[in-house]
């Protein structure tokens, strides 16, 4: 079984611990004038995306990850699991639920997202930063309304919950902040 | 190729200033510069530092057996500027090549040398130490901070205070000083002000290095009522600027018969930890039973002192080309 000793260790290292995969977010080398040093290191446990603090004996190793990040475009979902796709390959992933829980509201038929691949297997998908969705519900938009801060909920094709400024109206392609959520603009159908 | 330096031309400055003025200072104070090896046949037998090891040769990991052998040859106050290396030291404050400047002053106390210390860093630290000097003993670190006696506290209390405020760190294979080491570094460095010099002194004996000891008595209510009992502290200092160590003092052990005994102890120990025995230096112990005088000694990380004086956040960015690029 591949290892990584401390020494070895770096920001997005990928390892293995308690039987669930983690990469390293920060890794600081600390050393008394004389004496036992450490490797204080923050990890992102890979399945849950919860964040740790974690301090090892310099010297000690962990056990290597055979985790991938590649970037697949989305297909479809078939009700148990949701489908992607390597372009240059054409190769197929099905994702379960889980994996995709976290951007499930922001999958969009032909974008690109990044799978994050344990043993070959979808472990969790990164939507792009930014993408344009089209409104599928929302009350009519009240002309001329540009006051500052009043907004309207509204759904997106995705399924996403979203509040977008008065003056929208349903059918419009906006632009969204997969990271916040948040409207950022219309973008104008040429 | 990115074969360009990580340095400005202001740093490279920086440490041409820092170099001249450090060599000015011990001019002044009649201490002599001196050279030794840097590749000897005799290593440092620390189990906390790993020499690089070619061709029946070690890299010195600091200049001291042979600094200590012209001491016994009455040498007189020295200093030293040299490049040393330590394997698998690497980090935003470790280059595993990296600058040191170690001195002895004969007849001098550790308390008198910490005092010389703080002259030279407030020499090339001017503009960033505003305030008074902080200086606690290693006892005083812990109870202010974790209300335990380093020196006393039984193996289940450390277990206990580690575990407290340290998380995600196992101590089942730690030893009662790596518990101290893992405190020290997680819970007290990092409470130490950026604009002043902090000074610890007075170790446990377990890492006493080549420092001497000196026995400490402390009264102790029990089942009999009271009694004394003592302990040993190291007679060493470290000194800091905020939490980056700047360097490591000692009140020199000058007796054969221990130094011998804690070079056999530091290999024994290495045995232990599995990792490889190290060659001892014969002629450092000939130079102590002939007679090493009365000292005190000191290395600065240089590198440190310039990222100080820089303002940089890592040491590679004060070293031309660090151990990936070099």
């Amino acid at each position: 079984m591949a290892s990584y000793n401390t020494s070895e260790f770096k920001s997005g290292l990928k390892f293995i611990m308690d039987g669930d995969p983690y990469t390293i977010v920060e890794n600081e080398f600390v050393k008394p004038g004389k004496g036992q040093a450490f490797n204080r290191v923050r990890i992102r446990n890979l399945k849950t995306g919860r964040v740790i603090d974690k301090t090892w004996k310099s010297g000690e190793k962990v056990e290597a990850a055979d985790v991938m990040e590649v970037d697949m475009e989305y297909l479809y979902e078939d009700g148990e699991f949701w489908h992607f796709m390597e372009p240059s390959t054409f190769e197929q992933h099905a994702a379960s639920e889980t994996a995709v829980a976290d951007v499930k509201h922001w999958l969009k038929p032909q974008e690109s997202y990044i799978i994050t691949l344990w043993n070959g297997v979808p472990l969790s998908a990164t939507p792009p930063n930014f993408v344009d969705l089209k409104i599928t519900q929302c009350d009519p938009g009240v002309q001329g309304n540009t006051a500052q801060g009043a907004t309207k909920p509204a759904t997106v094709e995705t399924g996403a919950q979203i509040k977008v400024p008065l003056f929208v109206e349903e059918g419009e392609m906006v632009k969204i902040d997969t990271r916040t959520g948040e409207y950022l603009s219309r973008v104008k159908e040429s | 190729m990115n074969w360009q330096p990580e340095t400005n031309h202001k740093t490279r400055q920086q440490r041409a200033q820092m170099l001249a003025d450090t060599r000015s200072f011990f001019q002044q104070r009649n201490v002599l510069e001196v050279e030794t090896p840097a590749l000897s046949q005799a290593g440092n037998t620390d189990p906390f530092i790993e020499s690089f090891h070619l061709d029946q040769r070690y890299l010195h990991t600091s200049p001291e057996y042979p600094m200590k052998r012209l001491l016994a040859a009455g040498s007189g106050d020295i200093y030293q500027i040299c490049k040393v290396w330590r394997k698998a030291e690497s980090g935003r404050n470790h280059n595993p090549e990296f600058s040191l400047l170690e001195w002895y002053r004969v007849d001098f106390s550790y308390q008198q040398l910490i005092q010389e210390v703080s002259e030279l860093l407030h020499l090339h630290l001017a503009k960033i130490l505003t305030e008074d000097n902080q200086l606690y003993t290693y006892q005083q670190v812990f109870l202010e901070n974790l209300d335990i006696n380093p020196h006393i506290a039984s193996h289940r209390d450390l277990i206990h205070c580690v575990t407290e405020n340290i998380s995600g760190l196992s101590c089942e294979e730690l030893s009662r000083q790596a518990m101290l080491d893992a405190l020290l570094t997680h819970c007290i460095e990092p409470t130490f002000k950026k604009d002043r010099l902090t000074f610890i002194y007075d170790y446990p004996a377990s890492q006493s290095a080549l420092a001497q000891l000196r026995e400490e008595k402390y009264s102790k209510t029990g089942g009999d009522g009271f009694a004394f009992k003592s302990y040993s502290i190291a007679e060493r200092f470290e000194v800091y600027l905020g939490k980056i160590e700047l360097g490591n003092g000692y009140q020199e052990e000058t007796s054969h018969e221990r130094n011998k005994q804690i070079l056999h102890t530091e290999n024994t120990t290495r045995i232990q930890h599995k990792q490889e025995t190290v060659t001892q230096d014969e002629l450092f112990l000939a130079a102590c039973k002939s007679g090493i005088p009365r000292s005190a000694g000191v290395a600065i990380g240089l590198d440190r002192v310039l990222m100080c004086i820089t303002g940089q956040k890592t040491i590679q960015k004060v070293i031309n080309f660090p151990w990936d690029k070099a």
